[in-house]
């Protein structure tokens, strides 16, 4: 099924990364395909994180190149395909529910959902008019999911996606990455619980191991 | 076009933001006023030094003002990950963070314009200097939220960001307080102001031209 010749997405080569002179990961490498979805695994402080913000360009990283589409990724195309939902999702609490999806509509190319159904989808309808700050932390998350269904990334980096979710939340994000990886995208996600996935082109990288 | 729909929406954004939170645009504005205001109290009974010391006054009030109000540019942004979001689009972020400067001066800038002329009044500047007064204002208040952006990005990682903030922007803010109060003393002793102004437009052009930039990278190091 996976053509080895195609010119992967993202492609990381020996990226290292040290945090007051103690070394959180070297020689750490990983292709990723369309369609596929790399899981990141370790324990806490393992440095999921800090490689999640070296793949977003926000760190440095202290050594090695990361590629996108076979090209360096410090570019402007690929900071627009990349969607990066984190501990801090970016949204104004003295905004509403509607004011922030349209402030991040205007900023991004447009994706297959309108505001109307990406909030049905994450299960928002009715909250348009409520400001961020009445929301509660599992709401908040489920907003940060509607962004990425109302613009088109081709990359979705998810930061511990499923905290302050309920068991609906979790299957609606299991099913969110489903739908993203059989549209051609790909998806980066950390985690430590156990996870249950069951994608059929799943990659994991254990931190823990990369001292 | 989809560069100048991003720029609007951020202008609009913050714009929205500050109605929200009006006490943040008030403080900066009540503090102008209380500050001129002490002038006239402390110094008694003596209207011609108090008119000979007017521009001097409200010009350093408005830089302090100024100051004051950085910390809304670009706090929040930083502290709820708009920031990094704001970084992760196709749109260079110096447009950005020119659109948010634009938004922070409208705030801010243009609220001094307004109270300007009545402080003026109450200091007994002659009409003409206050003229002069609006149009320094109008040319250089741009430029504080400008120069002010640097530093405000430069310190916003820092936890105590506050002191640092005001040792690195207000000698930067000099040229600008030079050129405005002698622009407004001079008119008040009836002589030409062209140079003054002039001078100030070219403050200005040079800020819009090369803040945004070091801004952005300053942002970048900041997230980091």
């Amino acid at each position: 099924m996976i053509n080895p010749h195609r010119v992967p997405l993202l492609e990381a080569r020996q990226l290292s990364c040290r945090r007051d002179e103690r070394l959180l990961f070297t020689d750490l490498s990983f292709i990723l395909h369309n369609g596929e979805i790399l899981l990141l695994e370790g324990s806490n402080g393992s440095g999921k994180t800090s490689l999640l913000r070296i793949l977003c360009g926000f760190r440095q990283a202290d050594g090695g190149e990361l590629l996108w589409q076979g090209r360096s990724a410090e570019t402007a195309d690929y900071r627009a395909a990349l969607a990066y939902v984190g501990h801090a999702d970016g949204s104004k609490k003295e905004l509403t529910v509607l004011e922030n999806l349209l402030f991040w509509q205007a900023l991004h190319t447009a994706g297959d959902y309108s505001l109307e159904q990406a909030l049905h989808k994450v299960q928002l309808s009715g909250f348009e008019d409520n400001l961020i700050h009445t929301l509660s932390a599992g709401q908040k998350r489920r907003l940060s999911l509607a962004r990425l269904l109302i613009n088109a990334y081709p990359l979705w980096v998810l930061d511990e996606p499923f905290t302050s979710l309920d068991r609906q939340g979790i299957e609606l994000i299991e099913q969110l990455i489903a739908d993203q990886v059989a549209g051609g995208g790909a998806v980066i996600l950390t985690s430590h619980h156990d996870l249950t996935l069951t994608f059929p082109v799943l990659q994991r990288i254990h931190l823990d191991s990369w001292h | 076009m989809a560069l100048i729909r991003a720029f609007l929406a951020v202008i609009r954004r913050d714009l929205l933001l500050a109605v929200r939170r009006r006490a943040e645009i008030a403080n900066p504005m009540l503090f102008f006023v209380m500050v001129v205001t002490l002038f006239p109290l402390a110094l008694g009974a003596q209207p011609h030094l108090l008119q000979a010391m007017a521009p001097a006054v409200i010009w350093v009030a408005a830089l302090l003002a100024a100051l004051l109000s950085l910390d809304s540019l670009f706090r929040s942004d930083f502290e709820d990950g708009s920031l990094e979001q704001l970084m992760l689009t196709e749109h260079p972020l110096a447009v950005l963070v020119l659109a948010k400067i634009v938004a922070h001066w409208l705030v801010t800038g243009v609220p001094l314009l307004l109270i300007a002329p009545l402080l003026a009044v109450f200091l007994g500047l002659p009409a003409e200097a206050i003229t002069t007064l609006l149009l320094t204002l109008v040319l250089a208040t741009p430029v504080l939220s400008l120069i002010g952006a640097i530093g405000m990005a430069l310190t916003v990682g820092l936890r105590r960001g506050g002191m640092l903030l005001s040792l690195l922007v207000l000698p930067l803010y000099i040229p600008v307080l030079i050129f405005a109060s002698a622009a407004v003393e001079r008119s008040v002793s009836g002589l030409a102001v062209t140079a003054q102004l002039n001078i100030l437009l070219a403050l200005l052009s040079l800020a819009v031209v090369l803040v945004p930039l070091p801004t952005a990278a300053a942002l970048k190091m900041s997230i980091n």
